[in-house]
């Protein structure tokens, strides 16, 4: 799906290292997304999850903690998730303060990816109410046409 | 909605200028190019090429009135593509919402065992 993009934040009363813990241990996984997660987070690992009755591999890309976590899922079988071919889903952590962490996920195609970082920082600027809300307003107006 | 066409809807609207298109067309109801590159800060050949993947990725159709062609969106097609977009935010919204769930109680946790620990 190239060029998606969805963004989602939620704020937590938690310390920035509980947060990160929660993302990226599999056991800790398990719980919040798939149904059985074999992963080791190390950047360019490939690990396994299952939803119900399917599963797919996925490739961590970025490891940073405690602030950054990404990985790529939801290419065609068969092949290497790759710019391009895959989803992928980046975990921003914001310590704000010494117990409340601001979690922000974005899950995008590969044509964001490819563009500068001006160009990305411009329609983070222009699109700050996300997609969903874009495409609901839009959806929103023409209904009342 | 295939894979196929998926890719060519997100495509279209991920372009800010093409949102700019969008959001006139989605406005002032069926228009011209003409008018649309008056109230773009782009040319009108960028407006046309816009047009050309919008209606692509079937947002947009056009329709012929004398010398003049007009757009205008396709509501259906809008729609479909908001409640896609709807359900994954949903998707997330709950998976963010069990993280928060899992790592205050981990959190809560931690608090009593150090607190016993003292």
């Amino acid at each position: 799906m190239a060029g998606l993009v969805i963004e989602r934040e939620v704020l937590i009363e938690a310390p920035v290292e509980v947060v990160w813990r929660t993302i990226t241990e599999p056991d800790q996984m398990s719980q919040w997304f798939a149904d059985r997660v074999e992963l080791v987070v190390e950047p360019g690992a490939h690990g396994y999850m299952e939803f119900g009755d399917q599963g797919g591999p996925v490739v961590v890309e970025t490891v940073d903690p405690p602030t950054r976590f990404s990985f790529r899922w939801n290419h065609p079988r068969g092949e290497e998730p790759a710019a391009g071919n895959s989803m992928l889903v980046e975990f921003t952590l914001t310590p704000e303060g010494d117990e409340r962490t601001r979690l922000r996920v974005t899950e995008s195609g590969h044509e964001l990816l490819a563009w500068p970082d001006a160009e990305k920082q411009r329609y983070a600027d222009e699109h700050q109410e996300g997609w969903a809300e874009y495409l609901d307003r839009l959806a929103g107006v023409l209904a009342e046409r | 909605m295939t894979a196929q066409t998926d890719d060519e809807l997100w495509s279209a609207i991920a372009d800010p200028s093409r949102r700019r298109v969008l959001d006139l067309l989605v406005s002032h109801g069926e228009v011209s190019a003409s008018w649309l590159a008056g109230r773009v800060p782009f040319s009108r050949q960028a407006v046309s090429k816009h047009l050309v993947v919008l209606e692509r990725a079937g947002l947009v159709s056009r329709r012929k009135q004398g010398r003049e062609v007009l757009y205008q969106v396709r509501a259906g097609r809008l729609d479909q593509a908001a409640r896609a977009m709807a359900q994954l935010a949903a998707q997330w919204d709950r998976r963010l919402a069990a993280i928060k769930r899992l790592a205050e109680a981990a959190h809560a946790e931690n608090k009593k065992r150090n607190h016993h620990d003292r």
